[in-house]
């Protein structure tokens, strides 16, 4: 080591500082193999709670040599253990080592290391490992690359209580995906974990159960699996209902409502057994109380979220459940203005969750408002609660957005809120500019919202029309997303719905023919349903229809005709056929169906259909086409005595006859009704 | 033994809910109220407290007169003055902690204008409750909560026919909160005044309820919920902030602990304890011993020797107090009839095997004792003991050479206990100490042994260890005795081991404490209790089984220990020390803390149980 004369006196300090590491990386390598267990334990205390000594022997080589005498089979089982040891105490440091110790391969060496029968080394090497599978830098793969490993980990579940907690914890930290939770559950996770619930120790019990609820979520054959598993001649969702008792650790409690609430949505436990109703439900309510941390605050809510997402009923019950509608709007005072004056660390402890706490309140929000009217306006009504969602729309972090989002979408099923509120609020502002520049997940909200502000009833439909949205919405329906494509034709849709002249035509201008029929043919069936429902609205009243007709006749009836004749759900049929029927009623082009002979043939086809809907709608048309028209211009008049007699020469006055006959009222009654035409 | 000084007083709480199963008419109008009670066995399961008694009927309106019942609405239950309350006659008892009822509502009848609540004593029944001043109520038709107001605050949902409403005071915080069907509505009501009585009130014809304070299962889980506050308030009392002052409190502890073992005579315990806690031991290393020989043979049944050696270490002490002496001697003739007693004792035939080794008599454990201190002394409260009983036989097979373990096995049950165990462990720990020292590397394995079982576990779970062994040693020794002696282990159960010169010694000592006691009557007057304690004591020898008589309990072991304790404060305030260790008061006061609590309505007093804290 160079020794500069006049060195600076920190650069001195560091090359002491190296000098003493670089002493205990030396003994490793002493040919006494005594001398080097006796530096290993020495390296071991050095390191304890010193991240500076662990950085500084990884820089100066450690961990190979750590590894290499761990793995020689020459060394004595005290040295090995003693060096997976020290191992895990360097990986307990900062990420950086970590990703050290996972570059010299550390993960192969320690998993090798637990084929030994001695229980001490084992324990140590999986602490180790532990240790460096619980950090966010591990690719969490290496478990599964070696598939005798999973096996291996589940035999030494039987060996002590430490290996039961260490085994449990990497389990819960590496089970990412579905093929993850297979993988385990195949292996008999469940059979092999579920007597550690009741194990003595309680981080092993909290480790268990943490498995439990990462196998569960989303996975029904996991679940399913779950609610028939006894445990001490106890279903398991006793054991989970005894773990949420109030008296428990919160962590336990919360974990506890997290696997229960997976396998009720994973269709395993009903949502009205009383195990989620009077435990699970309430439970996960209190951890949303002010009593508790915050972060605990974010994971009730969120998992309470998406328990009740499907389900009124639970809904309902929770939103009488102590105040929760209340309770969730303190989710929005961080960081409180106390703790701005009062504590530093208070502050910057409420700053960091305080994005987390609005997005799970949004979120729980949203769940809680899906269904019901009352609870609607219950959360319209709490404080501020629609001036914190415009907020919460053009806050930074997209998770918010996107649950401030859902919030509003959630609410916009309400005729009542879209009247008054949402009004009062001009939420359609925020949306909008969100609309504009966002990430397709919150497009697709935002957008599904935007739908229902553009309902006929909503004061904000002529606002956003204002702003230019068409040019937007047409854009979606251009997007790879069927969601969006959807959501955009939608909107169109509702926006064209008793709209007046000016609007339709700058929606077909702006849409374009090309598209609108690449929609018409659009893989998405929902797709397809919306841009016909556009059609049905551009198509309405008489002047609009012969307008459209007139300068995209051709094309309208050479979709029309490839839906009737493609394969395509009863509803998609009957849409098309509505269609028809609207153009049916134009003066005009009328004569666009009467000259096209072969899509008659297909009203009279589907007037005789085996399906009531399809026939209501197919004599909707032909009603339309005989109809007298009142306006008495003689031309009509006689144009319409024309077609009376056409449609009579093509059979259709029989089966209208023969309808008259029908068993559906509806259908009875429109048969009836055009014939009375013929008689007039 | 911290049992002495008992559990929480219960007395202050009202038990007896009164049956009281007759359907109630209200004197106004048809509202029917049906509060059905079980009966006088059937314990509330919300606490103790939970008394409803029968009175329940409303106070008469300003109507007057009541109709007979089904004589027809007489008010319509259009206004406010329809409205009719009944509660229960007793206020909630403040120191049940938590208070809970519910309400089934079996008839909205014709609008369901009901509420449930609360109301102080004199607030007028003929209104809903809530309505008035110290009045609370949550009513079903709005699903308002009424504050001692007209009108109601938007609270929870609606309530109407099947619904079960519960409501649940929490006397710790003063707040109310209610329940439907068993999902908690949160709190409507805080800053609760004192002495609350249930309170139902209707107002519109056919309305029925049906109240259940405990006698059938509640549909809302208030276990559970009480289970939170008691953990609430033993986690508040366990993380009492203690500041500063935490080494001084480490002190008082160390010291609580310390006077403790010292109290008791754990010499050896007391002595590691210091060594381990770098105390001083106030009382004469001596002394102790003395004590814990003395207690040691109390609690043997060789009270006998016990009085003989407390005579001779502290003269004058029984001669000044012949009380004591009197309870001593009772207790001598009782443990005579036991065959426990050194003067009976000697008599018994004991196994061949304690013969050869000690073809003893009763003088011979005083002289133990003397040239030996140690081994009485040595009261191991290990583990050790707590296991030993099952393997007794076995381990006397597996060690059959080791001296002290034969030895002291016939001249004491309880120190064989003591020395197996300890030569169990000292093939361990110590397999270089051999015969030659034994006892001194007895007493030395003996502070080893205390050290880690004692040193290791909590200061609180040391004191129990001592607590408990106590009892179990006492049980050994009669196991010990009866393992002992495998062919005579019948024999064990005859009066004075069933030795013929045994009997008549009793009988002749019988006659010696006749006689003092005649003494004493000359010297103090009549004393009643010596009477009662005599009779007592001779009542024995009218049995064929003294064991399985009305007054055979005297025989049960765990009544020497009452003795032992008087006799081991009158030593200790002989020598002008405390005669009772700081443990045992602070216990007292804590446990009178816990009951002036009670009294003064704080109601955390029902969760912070002292004896919920020693187990």
């Amino acid at each position: 080591m160079a020794c500069l004369l006049e060195a600076p006196l920190r650069i001195s300090v560091l090359s002491e500082v190296t000098a003493t590491s670089r002493h205990y990386v030396d003994r490793l390598f002493d040919p006494d193999p005594q001398k080097v267990l006796q530096g290993v334990i020495d390296m071991k205390n050095a390191v304890i709670g010193n991240n500076k000594q662990k950085a500084n022997l990884i820089v100066l080589g450690a961990v190979p040599r750590l590894l290499y005498l761990l793995q020689q089979g020459s060394s004595s089982s005290e040295l090995r253990a003693e060096c997976a040891v020290v191992l895990g105490s360097l990986a307990m440091g900062t990420e950086n080592n970590i990703k050290s110790l996972v570059d010299c391969h550390i993960i192969p060496a320690l998993l090798q290391g637990l084929l030994c029968p001695d229980l001490i080394f084992i324990e140590a090497c999986l602490r180790c490992l532990r240790t460096v599978f619980i950090s966010p830098v591990t690719p969490v793969q290496l478990l599964y690359t070696d598939p005798t490993v999973i096996p291996h980990l589940m035999s030494l579940l039987c060996r002590s209580q430490r290996t039961q907690e260490y085994i449990t914890q990497i389990f819960s930290h590496c089970c990412k995906t579905p093929e993850h939770q297979t993988v385990l559950f195949n292996h008999g996770a469940i059979q092999n974990i579920a007597p550690l619930l009741i194990s003595p120790s309680y981080k092993v019990r909290m480790q268990a159960l943490k498995c439990f609820s990462v196998l569960a979520y989303e996975n029904t054959q996991v679940s399913m699996t779950l609610v028939n598993v006894l445990v001490d001649e106890e279903l398991l969702s006793q054991v989970f209902v005894r773990m949420m008792q109030r008296d428990q650790p919160i962590d336990m409690q919360l974990t506890a409502a997290k696997c229960l609430t997976y396998m009720c949505r994973a269709g395993a436990i009903r949502t009205d057994d009383s195990c989620i109703v009077l435990k699970t439900l309430p439970c996960l309510v209190r951890m949303c109380s002010k009593e508790r941390l915050l972060e605990e605050r974010v994971e009730g809510a969120e998992t309470l979220a998406y328990l009740m997402e499907p389900d009124v009923e639970l809904q309902r019950i929770a939103s009488v459940t102590d105040h929760l509608v209340a309770m969730l709007a303190d989710y929005f005072k961080y960081p409180s203005s106390v703790s701005a004056i009062t504590d530093i660390k208070r502050l910057d402890h409420d700053l960091k969750h305080a994005h987390e706490l609005r997005q799970a309140a949004f979120k729980l929000y949203a769940s809680l408002g899906s269904n019901d009217e009352d609870i609607r306006k219950k959360i319209t009504e709490t404080e501020n609660m629609m001036d914190r969602i415009v907020s919460g729309l053009s806050e930074s972090s997209v998770k918010v957005r996107l649950a401030a989002v859902r919030c509003l979408h959630s609410l916009s099923r309400s005729v009542q809120q879209l009247r008054t509120s949402f009004h009062d609020h001009a939420v359609w502002k925020p949306l909008m500019k969100l609309l504009q520049n966002a990430p397709d997940e919150v497009l697709v909200m935002a957008s599904s919202t935007l739908c229902n502000l553009l309902l006929e009833f909503s004061p904000s439909k002529e606002p956003i029309l204002e702003s230019g949205v068409i040019e937007l919405l047409c854009s979606l329906t251009q997007s790879d997303s069927p969601a969006l494509r959807v959501n955009g034709i939608w909107a169109l849709m509702n926006m064209a719905f008793q709209a007046d002249q000016k609007v339709k035509g700058e929606i077909v201008r702006a849409l374009g023919t090309e598209q609108l029929f690449r929609l018409l043919s659009d893989p998405d069936s929902n797709v397809l349903m919306k841009t016909l429902g556009l059609l049905r609205n551009l198509l309405s009243t008489r002047p609009h229809i012969d307008q459209v007709m007139s300068s995209h006749g051709k094309q309208i009836m050479q979709a029309v005709t490839l839906i009737l004749e493609g394969e395509h759900s009863i509803e998609v049929k009957e849409q098309t056929l509505c269609i028809l029927a609207n153009i049916a009623d134009g003066n005009t082009a009328k004569e666009l169906i009467m000259t096209n002979d072969d899509i008659l043939q297909k009203i009279k086809y589907y007037m005789a259909h085996s399906n009531v809907k399809l026939q209501l709608a197919a004599t909707f048309c032909i009603s339309n086409l005989i109809w007298n028209e009142e306006d008495g211009e003689a031309n009509a008049m006689t144009g319409s005595q024309e077609r009376q007699d056409k449609l009579r020469e093509l059979g259709f006055v029989d089966i209208l006859h023969k309808l008259t006959q029908a068993s559906d009222p509806n259908l009875c009654d429109r048969a009836k009704t055009a014939m009375q035409q013929y008689l007039a | 033994m911290f049992s002495e000084l008992g559990p929480v007083d219960s007395s202050m709480v009202d038990l007896l809910p009164a049956p009281c199963r007759s359907p109630f008419n209200s004197p106004l109008n048809d509202v029917f109220l049906w509060f059905s009670h079980g009966d006088a066995s059937t314990e509330t399961t919300t606490c103790p407290g939970s008394s409803f008694h029968t009175a329940l009927t409303p106070q008469p309106d300003e109507h007057g007169e009541a109709p007979a019942p089904g004589s027809g609405p007489v008010g319509h239950g259009k206004n406010h003055k329809d409205a009719a309350s009944v509660r229960a006659t007793h206020p909630i008892p403040a120191a049940c902690g938590i208070y809970y009822f519910e309400v089934k509502i079996v008839s909205k009848g014709r609008d369901g204008y009901m509420g449930i609540g609360l109301s102080a004593q004199g607030v007028n029944m003929n209104r809903l409750p809530g309505w008035d001043k110290h009045s609370y109520g949550y009513h079903g038709d709005d699903g308002h909560s009424f504050c001692s107001s007209g009108t109601g605050q938007p609270y929870g949902p609606t309530f109407t026919t099947g619904d079960v409403i519960g409501c649940c005071v929490n006397l710790i915080n003063n707040t109310c909160f209610y329940t439907k069907n068993g999902i908690s509505l949160g709190v409507a009501f805080t800053d609760l005044p004192p002495n609350l009585y249930p309170t139902v009130g209707l107002q519109t014809p056919g309305e029925i309820v049906d109240a259940n304070f405990g006698q059938q299962p509640f549909v809302f889980d208030i276990e559970d919920y009480m289970s939170e506050w008691r953990a609430k308030i033993h986690g508040m009392i366990a993380r009492f902030p203690i500041g500063e002052r935490l080494g001084e409190w480490q002190a008082v502890l160390q010291n609580m602990v310390s006077t403790y073992l010292v109290h008791h005579g754990y010499c050896a315990t007391a002595t590691a304890f210091a060594r381990a806690t770098e105390t001083l031991i106030q009382e004469d290393q001596t002394s102790i011993k003395n004590r814990q020989r003395i207690q040691k043979l109390v609690l043997a049944g060789r009270v006998g020797e016990a009085i003989e050696a407390t005579q001779q270490l502290y003269p004058g002490l029984l001669e000044h107090n012949s009380n004591l002496l009197f309870m001593l001697k009772c207790r001598q003739f009782v443990e005579m009839v036991n065959g426990t007693d050194s003067e009976v004792r000697c008599f018994s035939v004991r196994s061949p095997k304690s013969q050869d080794s000690y073809p003893g008599s009763p003088s011979l454990s005083p002289r133990h004792g003397a040239t030996n201190p140690h081994l009485h002394s040595a009261d191991s409260p290990t583990c050790s003991n707590g296991v030993t009983p099952p393997n007794k036989n076995k381990s006397h097979n597996k060690y059959p050479g080791v001296s002290s373990a034969s030895s002291s096995s016939s001249s004491s049950p309880s120190s064989v206990n003591y020395s197996e165990s300890n030569s169990t462990d000292s093939t361990k720990s110590q397999p270089h100490s051999g015969t030659s020292n034994q006892e001194t590397s007895d007493s030395e394995m003996e502070i080893e042994a205390e050290h880690y079982t004692n040193g290791v576990a909590e200061n609180s779970s040391t004191r129990i260890m001592n607590g408990t062994y106590k009892h179990q040693e006492i049980l050994q020794a009669e196991d010990g005795s009866l393992g002992n002696g495998v062919a005579d282990s019948c024999a064990s159960r005859q009066l004075c081991g069933g030795n013929q010169a045994a009997t008549e010694r009793m009988i002749q000592f019988g006659r010696e404490l006749q006689g003092l006691n005649e003494q004493l009557c000359r010297e103090y007057g009549k004393n009643a209790t010596h009477k009662k304690m005599l009779q007592d004591a001779f009542s024995l020898l009218a049995y064929s089984d003294p064991w399985n008589c009305p007054v055979g309990q005297q025989l049960d072991p765990m009544q020497r220990e009452n003795i032992c304790s008087a006799l081991n404060s009158a030593i200790l305030e002989s020598q002008n020390l405390p005669k009772q260790p700081p443990l045992m008061l602070a216990v007292g006061q804590a446990t009178e803390c816990v009951q002036l609590m009670a009294r003064v309505r704080s109601g955390s007093c029902s969760f912070a149980r002292v004896d919920s804290f020693l187990h």
